[in-house]
């Protein structure tokens, strides 16, 4: 525990993959591939794509990661993108602090 | 692998819904042992960086495209029952807010991603790290190799509940066949991107990836003899 040398907080690390996660999804997303994915891919092979059923949320406002409203196509992509990653990086969060074990009295840490 | 609504029919849906309800209900039992105050907002940063790198297809050629499921890369960071809360929240968000993967489809969605890749991404990691020499440099390539197998392990569990429940009359061995042979190729990208963002965490804070801490352990225990020696 005390080998390590000059430990990078853990602030930093968070900071470090929440900016990687919002470029990915708000940036790089943009240049991702338009094909079908395997399964996709697969099923239209296969003949059974057709099966598929509208979604019931098709018509929500971020549907098929575009914002509705954004005309510009990079910015409609980027903006769902970093909605989302906002949205499950909340929703984990607070469940994973919901469950959490409690470090037990009042030992606050910062 | 996002399955839509229409694939499977409803008996085989509600089954999938039925084991995922109860895989996530032990999940959140079995979460509370790995989540501390520090690990709990890990796993929402691990949960984000699942959802923005599925978001990545990249070609694997013949017009087909695949992304991370990221189960063997979210077990392998903050323990297996927290990789299945994970990823299933992730799949919940991706379907009724971004329309991806089907609402019906939902039960599906979270035993082939969330609880396939994660049991076989971890438990294949996992056996790797306990055989190979305890070494911080092996994780990355254990947990590499962990998620390359989680991928055609998942298309082979959607191809046993088509088999089961699928909607269309098609050749079974056609899809097995397929689906196993695009998605190992797609599991090498599973592998690569797991394999960078596990060495990526480990080349800062080694301590903070979970299926680290007994190698980081055990290395103590070798090194603190030798520098009282000294």
């Amino acid at each position: 525990m005390s080998v390590e040398k000059k430990r990078v907080p853990f602030r930093w690390v968070a900071v470090g993959i929440a900016v990687v996660a919002l470029l990915l999804a708000g940036v790089v997303s943009y240049y991702a591939s338009a094909h079908p994915d395997g399964l996709e891919y697969v099923a239209g092979k296969t003949g059974f794509l057709d099966s598929a059923s509208e979604h019931g949320a098709a018509d929500g406002p971020l549907a098929d990661y575009d914002t509705s409203g954004v005309d510009n196509e990079r910015l409609s992509g980027g903006l769902a993108g970093v909605i989302g990653t906002v949205v499950v990086l909340v929703v984990a969060g607070g469940l994973a602090l919901l469950v959490r074990r409690r470090s037990t009295g009042s030992s606050d840490e910062a | 692998m996002h399955v839509p609504d229409g694939f499977l029919d409803a008996p085989t849906s509600i089954a999938t819904g039925a084991v995922a309800v109860v895989a996530v209900g032990v999940a959140l039992r079995g979460a509370r042992r790995e989540l501390d105050d520090k690990t709990a907002p890990l796993a929402g940063l691990v949960a984000a960086f699942v959802f923005a790198t599925q978001m990545l297809n990249f070609p694997v050629g013949a017009g087909t495209s695949g992304h991370l499921m990221g189960g063997a890369l979210a077990a392998v960071l903050v323990g297996p029952w927290t990789g299945v809360l994970c990823v299933s929240v992730v799949l919940i968000v991706q379907s009724l807010l971004f329309a991806d993967g089907g609402i019906t489809a939902l039960g599906t969605n979270i035993l082939l991603m969330a609880v396939t890749t994660v049991l076989v991404g971890w438990l294949v990691s996992r056996v790797l790290i306990k055989v190979l020499p305890k070494r911080v440099g092996l994780v990355a390539p254990a947990a590499a190799i962990g998620a390359f197998l989680s991928v055609p392990a998942a298309a082979s569990v959607f191809t046993a509940l088509y088999a089961v429940g699928g909607t269309a009359d098609i050749s079974l061995t056609t899809l097995a066949t397929a689906m196993l042979g695009w998605h190992t190729v797609i599991g090498l990208g599973e592998g690569a991107i797991t394999f960078l963002a596990v060495g990526a965490i480990l080349s800062v804070r080694p301590d903070l990836v979970y299926a680290a801490r007994g190698v980081i352990a055990e290395r103590d225990l070798v090194i603190k003899p030798k520098e009282s020696v000294a």
